[in-house]
């Protein structure tokens, strides 16, 4: 693609090259952790499931076990397998019985480290083949039935109830939405555990849980058929249980998952070492399960101000996708975020979306950039927001974005009606289909204000990423130079539950998933 | 002829005339569109003390559903000079007169606390009263000479937020609710006062919640000293701040 921006390959380069030291030097911290989520997204992987008799996850009973018992450095697949070999039950016998009191994980006699491997490796196997099948009835669906066309119309569902949620977004499918996403109950990324079965009650949202996965997919998957097109349901991997909703989602066939490296750090206070390795972990299911990442850089322009702080967008992306990359994430796979949220009284903002738009499509010319409606400027005036969101889908069909989150006119008031949000779907279908291939006959002005604005964001950002380089992610971090929030590494919640690896830990899933046949 | 005057003690609606009491209104029916869906959106109006009404526009929302956008004609009135709203009741000041004020009648720096409590995860509210850079050109507490604010960000619990106002021996507390689905923030809100008494803190601070859903009465009715809904800034929550200092003599620690 030549840049209709005339960008600094060079610069470009750089950034990126520093990101990627960035993130190769983050993740040796990563690599020598594991946490307690993780462990749990292990355990789910190895087909535990269900609740104690107080609702409490299996996952949880069992990783628990190991952590009281001083554990939970190995990993609980090596728990596990020793346990099989002892009890010569599976997974799921095992968690009952570390549930109802009769069997303690680091207790059983432990035996050989690969005669533990050679028991827990074919169950792992299993699994990884489910996903893999997932993966290819995904890629069936695409080939025979087809999927609607780029920019993909997103909408959210937000009842709190799956069953509501499942007619609306049947609705929604019908009157035009490509992806839809379940917006969870507020706070359930603070949860340290998944809630378990159906649920009908959440505060503006839906929980989370494998079972309304399953029943939304299925529904999806209903109307899909009906309208011809393949819809994608998306869901929300961050919090303090990233990689188990990685792994309920591969497993259930979700088609898109917010994932961020950074996003829980700063904007749900969740500690930053423990953020960093869930978010690997979770990456590396989400790659393998072939589930398109979205990164939540969008965000940052609801605290900071989209002018000013445009080059921190740039510069997480970079480092977005070199985590991405690291966890075998593929371009193609790789949702990363923007926003638009220039204050609307500005003269000539749209030149300035308009810039950063197409600089985000140039760098990252493979990703289906996920593009994130305005906000932060939404009133209570249902009719001029209806028009902010035309002018951002102008932007988007201009520029090639991957994934549209549709706004909403009622935005800032509530949660979208069924009404809400039909209008907000005409309304980018009419401004796409009217516009379609006006981003093919447009070229900017050499050395004009929508060029200056792109190669000045890029510089900004390729020296931020120099300073980060420089100065180290965590201490970036700590300086508020993200979102102009600041987040101490000792400091949020959920550092209780990351832990130094053991010499003989033990992740099965790691090795079946980055490495080998995909 | 000469444009009928309005009377202040029997307003209706103005479309492009006085008096002609002209709404417009959308809403959804569970029903599917036809002419029977169109009937019975019109019978509705009726109901709602519409005269004329036309269903300009109604549409399939593809699940058996119809939206129809209506106009119609309002019979009631409201008598305009018999309101009564209660407000927060104080002159507001720019950032350099509380500054001013402070100096003068406070001598000494104001601690300001806030944050978005409970499960709200939305900090845009407290971030454009109380940041540096505050919203639309009106500067945030945190620049204010004389006050020290600390914004504590989101989904803190209650009882977190009270040890911290102990803690930093706050002068006002700042709480903020933008969620308010299936009204999530009352017992909140109300958890908070009842936390703030039990401590024994509640009269030695001013208490001050915000949100796009919540409005002066709102909060007094939950026990706060003042509710600021949207479209307020900085030194509106500032002026009312120092100003019930003096007011309720808490200059003094």
């Amino acid at each position: 693609m030549q840049s209709k921006l005339n960008l600094d390959q060079g610069l470009i380069e750089k950034a990126r090259g520093s990101a990627r030291r960035i993130a190769e030097d983050t993740q040796a911290f990563i690599d020598r952790h594991t946490t307690v989520t993780v462990e749990r997204a292990v355990a789910r992987l190895l087909g535990i499931d269900g609740v104690d008799e107080i609702e409490k996850p299996l996952p949880n009973v069992v990783v628990d076990n190991i952590k009281e018992g001083g554990g939970l450095a190995q990993g609980i697949a090596y728990w596990i397998g020793n346990a099989m070999i002892h009890t010569g039950k599976s997974p799921q016998e095992i968690a009952e019985m570390v549930a109802c009191g009769q069997l303690d994980l680091t207790k059983v006699p432990v035996a050989d480290f690969h005669k533990i491997q050679e028991v827990v490796t074919p169950i792992a196997q299993k699994m990884v083949d489910r996903i893999k099948g997932n993966r290819n009835d995904r890629e069936g669906f695409l080939t025979n039935l087809g999927e609607g066309p780029k920019p993909y119309l997103y909408v959210i569902v937000a009842t709190g109830n799956i069953y509501e949620d499942v007619l609306q977004a049947q609705a929604a499918a019908r009157q035009g939405a490509d992806v839809i996403a379940v917006i969870r109950t507020t706070a359930q990324s603070l949860l340290d555990y998944v809630p378990y079965g159906p649920t009908t009650e959440g505060f503006g949202g839906t929980y989370a849980t494998q079972e309304n996965f399953r029943i939304m997919r299925k529904a999806l998957d209903e109307v899909g058929q009906e309208v011809g097109r393949y819809i994608r349901l998306c869901n929300y991997c961050s919090g303090l249980c990233m990689p188990e909703i990685a792994a309920m989602g591969a497993m259930e066939r979700l088609d898109v998952m917010l994932n961020d490296a950074l996003y829980g750090i700063l904007f749900r206070d969740i500690n930053m070492q423990r953020t960093l390795v869930d978010q690997y972990f979770s990456r590396i299911i989400n790659g393998y399960a072939g589930i398109i990442i979205n990164t939540g850089e969008d965000n940052y322009l609801t605290t900071a101000d989209a002018v000013e702080e445009a080059h921190t967008v740039l510069a997480s992306q970079f480092i977005n996708e070199q985590f991405a990359l690291k966890a075998g994430i593929p371009e193609e796979q790789m949702g990363l975020g923007h926003a638009f949220e220039i204050n609307p009284d500005i003269e000539n903002g749209f030149l300035l979306e308009l810039a950063q738009a197409q600089m985000a499509r140039e760098i990252f010319p493979k990703a289906p950039l996920k593009y994130m409606p305005p906000t932060k400027f939404k009133t209570g005036n249902i009719f001029k927001g209806h028009i902010q969101d035309a002018l951002f889908n102008m932007i988007s069909i201009m520029t090639n974005q991957g994934i549209q989150l549709l706004g909403m006119l009622t935005e800032a008031i509530h949660t979208p009606l069924l009404q809400d949000r039909a209008l907000s779907i005409e309304n980018a279908k009419y401004v796409f289909n009217n516009a379609r291939d006006f981003g093919d006959e447009i070229e900017f002005k050499k050395d004009g204000m929508i060029q200056r604005r792109a190669q000045e964001v890029v510089k900004t950002a390729a020296d931020m990423l120099e300073e980060i380089e420089k100065e180290g992610l965590f201490s970036t971090i700590e300086q508020g130079k993200f979102a102009g929030v600041k987040r101490a590494m000792d400091g949020g919640k959920g550092l209780q539950g990351v832990t130094q690896k053991h010499e003989k830990y033990m992740n099965p899933f790691v090795d079946l998933m980055l490495g080998g046949a995909r | 002829m000469a444009i009928q005057k309005v009377d202040l003690t029997k307003i209706k609606p103005y479309g492009d005339t006085m008096n002609d009491g002209m709404v417009q209104l959308s809403f959804t029916l569970p029903i599917p569109w036809g002419e029977e869906a169109k009937e019975a959106a019109r019978r509705l109006a009726l109901k709602m003390g519409l005269e004329e009404p036309a269903v300009v526009h109604a549409e399939d929302l593809g699940v058996g559903y119809t939206m129809f956008v209506m106009y119609g004609k309002c019979q009631h009135t409201v008598d305009y000079t018999a309101i009564e709203v209660p407000k927060v009741d104080v002159e507001v000041m720019d950032k350099y007169e509380v500054e001013h004020y402070i100096e003068d009648n406070i001598g000494r720096d104001v601690v300001i606390v806030g944050a978005c409590t409970g499960t709200d995860a939305h900090t845009v509210g407290i971030d454009a009263i109380m940041n540096m850079k505050g919203y639309a050109g009106h500067y945030g507490l945190e620049r204010y000479k004389g006050i020290k604010a600390y914004n504590l960000g989101s989904q803190v619990p209650n009882e977190e937020f009270v040890a911290k106002a102990i803690e930093l021996n706050a002068d006002a507390l700042l709480v903020s609710q933008v969620v308010t689905q299936k009204d999530v923030h009352i017992p909140n809100l109300t958890q908070l006062v009842e936390l703030l008494e039990a401590e024994g803190i509640r009269d030695k601070v001013v208490l001050v919640c915000g949100g796009p859903r919540v409005n002066h009465e709102l909060a007094k009715e939950l026990g706060y000293d003042a509710g600021f809904g949207s479209g307020s800034y900085a030194e509106d929550v500032a002026s009312f701040v120092v100003t019930e200092m003096t007011k309720r003599n808490l200059i003094k620690k």
